[in-house]
Parts: C-alpha cells; structure tokens; sequence
C-alpha cells in the first residue's frame, strides 16, 4: 500500500497530477467516510422511496376520495417544484419548527440532523415519481385478473400485495430504475445543508489542496461507477423478474 | 400453467389507459395550497409582537425581490435549455451518424453527462471555466451566472441527446427504407422525411427536461449566482434570523415553482396524449 501512496505523491511532484485523497491518510478518510456516507444516503433514501411508492399506490386506489385527493396532490407538489428547495424547505423551515432535545453534553441540538431531513426529503421526492411509476405499472394489470381475485376472496389488501403489485413492479421496473439511478444523482444536494456525503469532503478536500481539476474529474467518476453499479444490479433484478414471452 | 403454449402468461395484457385521468387538479386546489400556507403562517403571525411587523408585511415587502429573483430562474432555465437543445441534437444526430467513430464518441459524451449528478457538472462548468476569455485581444467575460448556464445546458445536451436518437430510432424502419428506393439521399432522408415526424416524438420529453431544468435552476444558488435561493437566504438573514419568516418564505419559493411548473406538466401530459401512437 505504501508504495502506492509514494507513487501518487510522485506523480503529484514530477506532473502536478494531485490526489491527495490517495496518498494522504487524513483526506483518504474524508473521501472514504464521504463515500460510505453517498452510499448510505443513496441505500436508505432508495428502499424508503420504493416503500412510499408502493403505498402511495395502494392509497391511490383508495375508495376513499379525500385520501386519492391527498395522495394526488402530495405527488403534483413533489414533482413540481424543486428538491432543494423541498430540502431547505424540510430543513429550515419544518427542522426549526420541532422540539429541541438535550444532547449529551448538556447543548440543544434538533431533534432530526441533516442527514434524516435529507433521507426524508430526498425520499419523498423520489417517492412521488415512484406513485406514478407504479400506478402505470399496475394500470397494465388486466381487471379480470383483480375480478378473479375477488371471485376467490382475497381482500383488497391481500390482492394488492399479493397479486397486482408483483405483476405492476416487473411493468414499472425500467421507468422504476430511471428514477431510481435520478434519485442516486440527487443525493449530491445533501451537500446544501452540510451532510458530509462525497461532493462535500471533495469540496473540503479541494478548498484545502486547491486541486479543483482533479477532484472535479474523480466526482464524475465515482459517480459514474456508483449509476453504473446500480444500473447493473438492476437490470440483473428486471432479468431475474422476467415474464416469459412478455418483451424483447 | 397452460399447456399449450407455455410461453404466453394469461395474466398479463397490454397496457391501457383508465378511462378517466386520476390526476387533475383544478383550481380550487391551488386555492388550497395557497390558504394551507397562510394557515401555517398564522400562529406565526400570532407570535410577531408590536417590535416587529407581522409576517404579511414582511412577504409583501420582499415579494418584489423574490419575484425578480424567479424571473432570473426563467431567464437561466430558457437559456441553458436553449444551448442544450442545439448541442444535444447534433449529439443524437451523431449517435445515429454512419461512422461508427463518431457514433460512439457521441454516444460516451451522451451516457458521460447523463450520468453525472446535475450539481457535480454545476461545480464542473462553475470552477473549471476561466473568469474571462481571451480570444485574439477581445476579452470576453464570463460571469457566475453564463457559467451557471453552461454548467445547467450539459446535462441538457446529454438528456436531448438520449430524447432525438430515441425518437429516431422509435420510427419504423420502413420510413427509412421507402424513403431510400425512392432515390433520396441520405441527408434527405434525415431532413425531409425522419426528423419532421420525430418533432412530434420528441416534444413531450422535451418539455418534461426543460420542466426539470427549470427545477435544476435553484442549483445555481449553491455555487453562487443571486437567485430566488439565494435572494431567499438574503432576505432572511435581513429580516434578522426570524424564524417565524421560515415557513411562509420557503412555502412561498416552493409555490412560485409550482405555479410555474406545474401548467408545463399538464400540457406535456395532454400532449403525450394527443401524440400518442396509435397501435
């Protein structure tokens, strides 16, 4: 490993070429944490924007009017105005609304910190694009499939579950995996309330190296592996759900 | 499983449309929107004591600048959509080009800078632009707000890239084939015949990107230029760190957007709809 470090440290000496990321020990960390911290944001804002694409879905097909209303105006207010602004609106304005608690060195602290306002904000606006995503998917569903369904006496619940969801997902899944790859985009805008994700340290890394160029092209790289590992993973998943004879 | 012919599932069916559309909003919903922020204002409003004038007061004051602020947005969005729709259709145009070189040059740009997060190209254009330009004498300023614009118009470039070589490409081949035997050339073909009916093709996505663009413009904060975000930041720091302003400001920046983009999402749906196929 060593040797490595002496590599890029005499690559920076002889070319210029600085990635003080690799070879020093204290801004490695930095990228590293901010690496794990992209993905940790990416992993749970993913899994809770399915969940609330997935309710919101169900909820659209309430009988309920007022609950469809809510739902559908929930989803025109999210995908039309922009999430940085839902993001300062979630952090500045709702944050400063809730209750304090006491932390432990006896300082007031808010009770949600940067990082859970964005995995909620972020969640619900990758959410509300999910709604849609799989209420077009579940519009491909056959009615009779629902009426035969109905006819063995599944409840509405179970149907939803069991039977047009499964069959909506594998519809929705390439516009699904769209959003979801925008959603992974989106987590660099953690870095407007401070969340320590990657394009935060390789800011902190760049004001103290001024090494703009290099970390600018590192982003764009890293970024493109972490969409191009999630593209795979999910077109793994699309050809693992696969119906046969249906598609290409 | 049937046994006849194992391949096709009984449970799945083309998709259709709902005969009725789900998601309309009608006026009274704004109306909504607009007495559920005033609502939340009020305790607000209870809370400013003689000192300081109320929360009204304060919007109304700053209304003018935040509203300049917005029209600022626009003139980004307009701009580095315009800039983005004329590189990227020479990059879809490449991405179908006969030279498999230039093809796939521009098929790496396209997938490049669609894949990069939006803010990282902002931050790209933002610090890796010189401050000015120097082109046999002339000296050419660039200010925060053109590289904003240039940084906003790649991932532009990228997205209508993707949206006219899909269009292209989603024309049945024998369009190209009966335009061939009938001796036009193949420029002609792409002029005359291919990219007229891709125009109706590509409208909808076209307005959809522009819509999220529009969203993307607030980016521009971050890096800087004095938009509504930053204006936002500006008034409130003004105001003096109120935090009963918090709410009612940022709900009124959320509302400008929607009203703004929410008639575009509607007349692209309408659009889609009237443009559909028909199979």
């Amino acid at each position: 490993m060593e040797a490595i470090y002496e590599w890029f440290r005499l690559l920076y000496d002889n070319t210029g070429i600085n990635l003080p990321f690799i070879y020093d020990s204290y801004d490695r960390g930095r990228m590293i944490s901010g690496f794990f911290m992209t993905v940790k944001l990416s992993v749970l804002c993913l899994v809770l924007s399915v969940i609330i694409g997935m309710a919101g879905a169900w909820l659209q097909n309430s009988p309920l009017k007022w609950t469809r209303r809510i739902v559908n105006g929930y989803i025109q207010l999210f995908r039309n105005t922009p999430p940085l602004v839902q993001l300062y609106f979630f952090y500045f304005a709702i944050g400063t609304m809730l209750p304090k608690v006491t932390n432990d060195w006896g300082g007031q602290e808010p009770i949600l910190g940067g990082f859970a306002w964005a995995v909620i904000s972020l969640s619900f606006f990758a959410g509300a694009y999910n709604v849609e995503i799989f209420r077009s998917g579940l519009e491909a569903v056959p009615d009779s499939t629902v009426e035969a369904a109905e006819a063995l006496g599944f409840s509405r619940f179970h149907i939803y579950k069991d039977i047009t969801l499964p069959l909506a997902i594998r519809v929705a899944l390439p516009a699904l995996n769209n959003n979801l790859v925008n959603l992974v985009k989106t987590t660099t805008l953690a870095y407007a309330i401070a969340v320590p994700e990657m394009l935060y340290e390789a800011n902190q890394i760049w004001s103290d190296n001024v090494n703009v160029t290099e970390m600018m092209v590192f982003m764009l790289l890293v970024y493109f592996v972490l969409v191009g590992v999630l593209v795979w993973g999910m077109n793994r998943w699309e050809r693992a759900l696969k119906i046969p004879g249906f598609g290409a | 499983m049937n046994k006849t012919n194992p391949k096709i599932m009984p449970v799945m069916m083309a998709p259709r449309a709902r005969a009725t559309d789900p998601i309309r909003l009608k006026a009274w919903h704004g109306a909504a929107l607009a007495a559920f922020v005033v609502l939340v204002s009020i305790p607000a409003f209870a809370q400013a004591d003689g000192a300081r004038d109320s929360v009204f007061t304060a919007l109304a004051r700053w209304m003018p600048l935040l509203l300049k602020g917005f029209i600022f947005n626009v003139v980004i969005s307009i701009s580095a959509m315009a800039i983005g729709t004329l590189a990227g259709a020479a990059l879809g145009l490449g991405q179908i080009s006969l030279s498999s070189w230039v093809r796939k040059t521009s098929w790496f740009v396209t997938q490049f800078f669609r894949n990069a997060p939006w803010l990282v190209l902002l931050f790209f254009a933002m610090f890796l632009l010189p401050f000015e330009l120097r082109i046999g004498g002339i000296i050419i300023p660039l200010p925060d707000y053109l590289k904003a614009i240039i940084g906003l118009s790649l991932p532009v470039m990228a997205n209508v890239s993707e949206i006219v070589r899909g269009a292209v490409v989603s024309l049945p081949s024998g369009q190209w084939e009966a335009a061939e035997s009938l001796a036009f050339t193949r420029t002609q073909v792409l002029w005359r015949i291919i990219l007229p009916q891709c125009v109706k093709r590509m409208l909808p996505p076209w307005m959809n990107l522009y819509s999220i663009l529009t969203m993307a413009t607030v980016l521009a904060s971050i890096v800087g230029v004095s938009e509504v975000m930053t204006l936002t930041g500006q008034v409130l720091a003004a105001e003096g760190g109120r935090t009963d302003l918090l709410l009612p400001i940022y709900s009124t920046v959320l509302l400008m957007f929607f009203i703004y983009c929410y008639p575009i999402a509607r007349l692209t749906l309408r659009l889609e709809k009237k443009f559909a196929v028909k199979t």
